[in-house]
């Protein structure tokens, strides 16, 4: 076999790579759909979804107003935060770096403490914006931080990552100074915030994640062959021609929009970031066509299984998505990891 | 076919200069320059301004054209440099690399599809008779093997200047004859302006034609292995004692014997 012969099917199998996920991830939308404390089956969302009209008022209320809202969340933030942690590793060099790790979550559950507990926000949101509004300034504003001090004469990359830490126990501190001064009622709210839900959802705060999505991810798309040069290393990248400064400004900022409006809308949902990039790096390797999507089929895909399982542990209770996440997440990553390990 | 000109080049870490007022004869295509020196002299970091990556003042010319006063984007299109060593856990295979570096910059001639960016890398390959390695992972590759993947990234791009820094460090003695053989050839067949940063100055009098030391920033001597290579010059530059010998087969051979009492560097 020639070695051209060998690159295309390289591609072809990882095109089916990308199909098979994305056949997954319809595969888990519809169950999370179905999947609830009133029985619901395929057929009946079919009807809602092509006859609104004519469906059963309970059923169309169920569905449009509170299963496929949930859904539909849990893929986009799934994406996002997905998309947010492949680009970070890559511009950061770092496989430990996600939006979780490096202060994003942190500071926005210190925005949303501001505003549970002293009640405390942007004076320009209505009341219902309060605490994911604060979330968001506060998240985007730590990736900002972050991006001032990478471009501080002489902080290297790894000092980006060791700043982001520190951020991560600085903002953590200032939540439970909040928490040790909050009312009770505010400590519950607070406490609930942060462990990740999708039940605060609302059609709104789709369209201003997917706005997000579909103004980031044509950049993302640019950027692929230069994240890819970037792999080898940064002074190797700049001789290929890469402005690495610019590169590394832009996945950033994509990184603060995605990850900040992801955790203020729905909480901290930590693990997606962090494991989505590496499950996909591990199936299809790190050319960035094909590692970006599959981050984020991966990150969609892990978010609606967790949803679906935050339903189906306790027979009338959803258990908040972000603990789920963790709980369906370690697996799956371990198996992959000691799947790689027999393959190698 | 330009030469390579270094005029009063002059780099600086902040406040502190590492090279001042360097000047230099012109590199001419087709010849091998070795940057030699003991360490801190300078050598990486003159490698690295002439490849773009530190600010200089001074002069860079590639024929009459200013290449400090190019993008990085066009000097890439000029110039490639090899840094050492590839970093570690990267899952890309080698002709994935070469795609990458490729696309990662489109060359002068215009955008070019993936797969002529695929076939342009492997006839690279083929080239350097490396071709079975195309489809490999960078990670699972022997050390020489990755130094010769670093070798077809930093040529892929068809550069009249090929800069080198230590490109044979932590190789075994089979593949650092063969990466010097390989450097020297291409440099000698395609006209290329090569330098390379080396410490094995055995290596230097065998591959180079002509060698420039520096010491602390400045020129110590600059011409031919044969000429430059004397005792007091290792005593000099390295503060050790040695000798230099024309083996029976007309090769030099450097031999360092004992570090020269109150050497300070």
């Amino acid at each position: 076999m020639t070695a051209a012969l060998g690159y295309r099917r390289m591609v072809g199998r990882r095109w089916i790579v990308l199909a098979l996920l994305a056949v997954l991830l319809a595969a888990a939308v519809i169950g999370d759909v179905v999947t609830g404390a009133s029985r619901l089956g395929a057929w009946d969302l079919l009807s809602v979804l092509i006859s609104p009209d004519t469906a059963p008022a309970a059923v169309r209320v169920i569905v449009w107003d509170v299963r496929l809202p949930l859904a539909v969340m849990a893929v986009l933030v799934g994406v996002s935060l997905a998309l947010a942690g492949a680009e970070m590793q890559t511009v950061l060099n770092n496989p430990l770096a996600s939006p979780f790790t490096l202060g994003v979550s942190s500071a926005a559950a210190l925005g949303a403490a501001l505003a549970i507990v002293l009640e405390q926000g942007l004076p320009w949101l209505p009341a219902g914006w309060l605490v994911p509004g604060n979330a968001f300034v506060f998240a985007f504003g730590a990736m900002m931080l972050l991006q001032f001090m990478s471009q501080l004469r002489g902080a290297g990359v790894d000092a980006l990552v060791l700043f982001g830490i520190a951020l991560v126990f600085a903002f953590n501190a200032l939540v439970a100074l909040l928490q040790f001064i909050a009312t009770e009622t505010a400590l519950q709210q607070l406490v609930f915030w942060s462990m990740g839900s999708l039940s605060r959802t609302t059609w709104p705060a789709i369209a201003l994640l997917a706005g997000a999505l579909a103004l980031c991810i044509p950049f993302s798309a640019r950027a692929t062959w230069k994240l890819t040069a970037l792999r080898l290393g940064e002074d190797r990248a700049r001789s290929f021609g890469v402005d690495v400064v610019a590169l590394r400004r832009g996945a950033l900022v994509r990184v603060a929009l995605l990850a900040g409006l992801s955790v203020a809308f729905v909480g901290t949902i930590g693990f997606v970031g962090l494991v989505a990039p590496h499950a996909a790096r591990l199936m299809v390797g790190e050319d960035h066509r094909f590692f970006l999507p599959a981050a984020a089929l991966c990150g969609a895909l892990l978010l609606s299984l967790a949803s679906l399982a935050a339903k189906a542990i306790v027979p009338g209770v959803v258990v908040p998505v972000g603990i789920v996440t963790a709980l369906v997440g370690v697996p799956v990553f371990v198996l992959l990891v000691f799947g790689r390990g027999r393959s190698a | 076919m330009r030469a390579l000109g270094v005029e009063n080049v002059a780099i600086a870490y902040g406040r502190r200069s590492v090279i001042g007022g360097l000047t230099l004869a012109p590199m001419r295509p087709g010849t091998l320059t070795a940057l030699i020196g003991p360490n801190g002299a300078g050598k990486s970091t003159l490698l690295r301004a002439l490849a773009g990556l530190l600010p200089s003042r001074g002069r860079i010319l590639l024929g009459d054209s200013d290449l400090s006063r190019m993008s990085l984007a066009e000097r890439a299109r000029h110039v490639a440099y090899m840094p050492q060593g590839l970093p570690q856990g990267v899952q890309l295979t080698v002709l994935e690399t070469l795609i990458g570096a490729l696309k990662a910059s489109p060359p002068v001639s215009g955008a070019l599809s993936a797969e002529q960016a695929a076939e342009r890398g492997l006839a690279l390959l083929e080239r350097l008779g490396v071709a079975d390695l195309a489809l490999s992972p960078l990670d699972r590759l022997s050390g020489g093997q990755r130094q010769l993947a670093a070798l077809a990234q930093a040529l892929v791009h068809q550069p009249e200047v090929l800069l080198l820094d230590e490109p044979t460090s932590a190789l075994d003695l089979h593949f650092q004859l063969s990466v010097m053989g390989l450097v020297r050839d291409l440099v000698a067949t395609a006209g290329l302006v090569g330098v390379i940063v080396l410490h094995d100055l055995g290596l230097v009098a065998r591959f180079a034609d002509r060698v420039v030391v520096l010491n602390d920033g400045a020129l110590e001597a600059d011409d031919t292995p044969q000429l430059t290579f004397t005792a007091p010059l290792l005593a000099r530059v390295y503060g050790v004692t040695g000798r230099v010998e024309r083996c029976s087969r007309g090769g030099l051979l450097v031999l360092a014997d004992e570090p020269l009492p109150g050497y300070r560097g």
